[in-house]
């Protein structure tokens, strides 16, 4: 039987944190070591986590855990796993929590080299779509039209102009042997794919949606509600890649309102009608391809 | 101990064999790509059982070995150059976390222009990362540095990295007859690599964290004395060595006929082969002259430089080195060290070797000769090109 929250471990393994109120990527943490268990080797880029979790001697891991340079964190995750397994250690999970620029930015390269090599761990990335630890600048997965501190929303530029890099697909095209999207607006399928990813040998890979109250411009306590808000609007999709198959975990039934989604956040307010006129066609185009190439359970 | 015809880089990988590092990761570079295509040969044939990482970068090269030491693993990788460079944050990021990971560095130029063969401005530009520096000459000390250098960097009083460094091409690729040891006699020399600074799965721990002003100088300074330390490991590990192998090394530095010397040429790596050559020929014209060589940067030898230099008349420092913009780092070095121990004996530095180029024994020859006389202090062997 799957884990689910009544099974969920009680012990927890990352508390006592400087984390901000409403953190969505510490609540993606939390979460994955309480499934991973105590046996868990996790190594974390320079980001907001280990900023916050790792300030002497304040250390916040109850199990064993390392930060890693920024770009590093695939690499180091690599000689975690080769360093044990060396010694004769074989009943542990090398895992990595990464944030959207130590992934899909700085530690892209570490990362591919790791899939490659298809070393056995699991990478995780909590994905709140800005440098958040910096102050809120621009990665390249931050969405068309936000707002950041090096994407500013002025008469001339209306904030971000790039859509977000495709994490999931690139990952994918490496031929991974696992992959999956989530949120942590749907927290029990997050951690089903945990418990999966964790049970396949070779390269794991999860994206976690996880919001930034104060990178986004929302309440603290609206994060996991607007997380839960952007797989229901279309913007994201809860989604698995898996022997060489994509498939689709979740079909809202009808999309809840997109303008509604982004004008809850204070970094996408100054948008235009057209700027979301944008935004909705580029999330039709990014459907079909889906319904033309996942498996729709 | 057998005697086998090897290069600089297949003794090195002879000599890390012996190590029986359990995590290897290393990033092709010329011209060090000869001792990890030895290492990978070795882990084919099963000679040496460890794991072979192929990471895509020196970054990602020096981060795995990092990553595998802070489990507790035996680490090995290597470098050169650029990649020396490439690999920069992950250097301080070792020394700081206190793995004692052992890394072997074929010295090479580095860019601009580029250029692929030795001098020594790739290592002495990461001088003051954290890491133990030293120098081989040749390639059975090479061999005997890959073994020394794991008892050296885990000794418990030490606990940081080591890079050993070797000139490019000349001592790299040059071939010499070079007594290989047995593995019965590395076990016996080297101990098992034990840590309490790891991550351990029985005993959970937080590593390599954030330490804000308070503790911050608490841990520099502890990482300070952990490189001093090294200066007596290397003596210890050098008597063990010449207990169980019979081969004698001295320490941070090599004096060769400098007791009574009028002049004495202070460098570092494979010209001391040439300077002592010199030296002998010199001598036979009755030239009281001297070499020293410095077999380690890190940690300085302030006292051995100081002792060897304070009779002379004049020393002169050779480098294949330049600190733009002001002299030579291992004269600046060895300035230090004399005027620390009030040792007020004239000086000057010659940069030479830039980018593969040859250094004669003509020229050695006419540093010694021009010791005895005013000079500028710094100058360049050389120079060619348009540089004229």
């Amino acid at each position: 039987m799957s884990v689910n929250a009544k099974t969920l471990n009680e012990d927890e393994f990352f508390y006592g944190h400087k984390a901000c109120a409403g953190c969505g990527g510490s609540l993606a943490v939390r979460i994955a070591l309480k499934v991973l268990g105590e046996r868990s080797v996790a190594v974390l880029p320079a980001g907001c986590m280990s900023a916050v979790g790792f300030n002497f001697p304040q250390l916040c891991f109850g199990n064993n855990a390392i930060i890693s340079t920024f770009a590093g964190t695939a690499s180091m995750l690599t000689g975690v796993e080769a360093g044990l397994r060396a010694q004769g250690i074989t009943d542990f999970h090398a895992v990595g929590f990464a944030g959207d620029g130590g992934t899909a930015d700085i530690g892209l390269q570490a990362l591919s080299g790791a899939i490659d090599r298809n070393d056995d761990i699991l990478y995780i990335c909590y994905d709140n779509e800005a440098y958040m630890n910096t102050g809120i600048q621009k990665s390249s997965l931050t969405p068309f039209g936000a707002k950041t501190t090096t994407t500013p929303a002025g008469k001339n530029i209306r904030g971000n102009l790039r859509p977000k890099k495709n994490m999931f697909e690139i990952v994918a095209a490496h031929g991974i042997p696992y992959a999956a999207t989530a949120s942590v607006g749907y927290l029990n399928d997050f951690m089903q794919k945990v418990e999966k990813a964790a049970k396949i040998k070779g390269t794991k890979y999860i994206h976690i949606i996880a919001p930034c109250p104060t990178g986004w411009g929302i309440a603290t306590d609206e994060t996991v509600e607007i997380a839960k808000e952007v797989v229901d609007c279309g913007l994201w999709y809860l989604a698995e890649f898996e022997n060489g198959e994509y498939k689709l975990n979740y079909q809202p039934k009808e999309f809840t309102d997109i303008e509604s989604y982004l004008k809850k956040q204070s970094r996408f307010r100054h948008l235009t009608d057209e700027d979301i006129e944008t935004i909705k066609r580029s999330r039709d185009a990014k459907w079909d391809a889906i319904h033309n190439n996942f498996k729709i359970n | 101990m057998a005697k086998m015809f090897l290069s600089g880089n297949e003794a090195f990988a002879y000599g890390i064999r012996l190590a029986r590092p359990q995590v290897i990761s290393a990033y092709p570079i010329t011209p060090q790509t000869i001792v990890v295509e030895k290492l990978s040969e070795m882990v084919e044939d099963g000679s040496l059982k460890s794991e072979f990482i192929h990471v895509e970068s020196e970054h990602s090269a020096l981060s795995c070995a990092i990553g595998a030491s802070s489990v507790g693993a035996r680490a090995f990788t290597a470098t050169s150059s650029q990649g020396l460079l490439y690999m920069a944050e992950c250097l301080t990021y070792a020394s700081g976390g206190r793995f004692p990971i052992v890394m072997m560095n074929a010295n090479r130029s580095t860019a601009l222009p580029w250029n692929i063969y030795g001098d020594q401005r790739d290592s002495l530009s990461q001088i003051d990362c954290g890491w133990i520096q030293a120098y081989a000459e040749n390639a059975q000390e090479a061999l005997d540095l890959a073994l020394m250098s794991y008892y050296i960097a885990e000794h418990k009083a030490v606990s940081t990295p080591f890079m050993a460094n070797l000139d490019g091409f000349v001592l790299t690729h040059t071939y010499e007859v070079v007594d290989v040891p047995t593995a019965e006699q590395a076990d016996a020399f080297l101990p098992k690599f034990e840590t309490e600074n790891k991550l351990d799965l029985n005993n959970p721990r937080n590593l390599a964290f954030s330490a804000g002003p308070e503790h911050n100088t608490a841990f520099k300074y502890k990482e300070h004395i952990g490189l001093l330390n090294a200066k007596k490991a290397v003596d210890e590990a050098e008597e063990k060595f010449t207990e169980i192998f019979g081969r004698r090394y001295t320490g941070l530095t090599e004096s060769y006929r400098t007791e009574d010397a009028d002049y004495i040429l202070i460098t570092l790596g494979s010209i001391a082969g040439l300077v002592r050559e010199t030296v002998d020929r010199l001598r036979k014209q009755g030239k009281k002259v001297g070499l020293l060589r410095i077999r380690y940067m890190r940690p300085f030898p302030n006292e051995e430089i100081a002792e060897a230099v304070k009779n002379a008349k004049a020393a002169a420092v050779l480098e294949k080195d330049i600190s733009f913009g002001n002299e030579g780092t291992v004269y600046t070095n060895v300035n230090s060290a004399l005027h620390k121990s009030n040792v007020n004996v004239p000086t000057s530095n010659y940069i030479g070797g830039l980018g593969g180029k040859n250094i004669s024994a003509d020229d050695i020859e006419k540093i010694f000769d021009e010791l005895s006389e005013e000079r500028a202090k710094v100058q360049f062997i050389g120079i060619g090109g348009d540089g004229k």
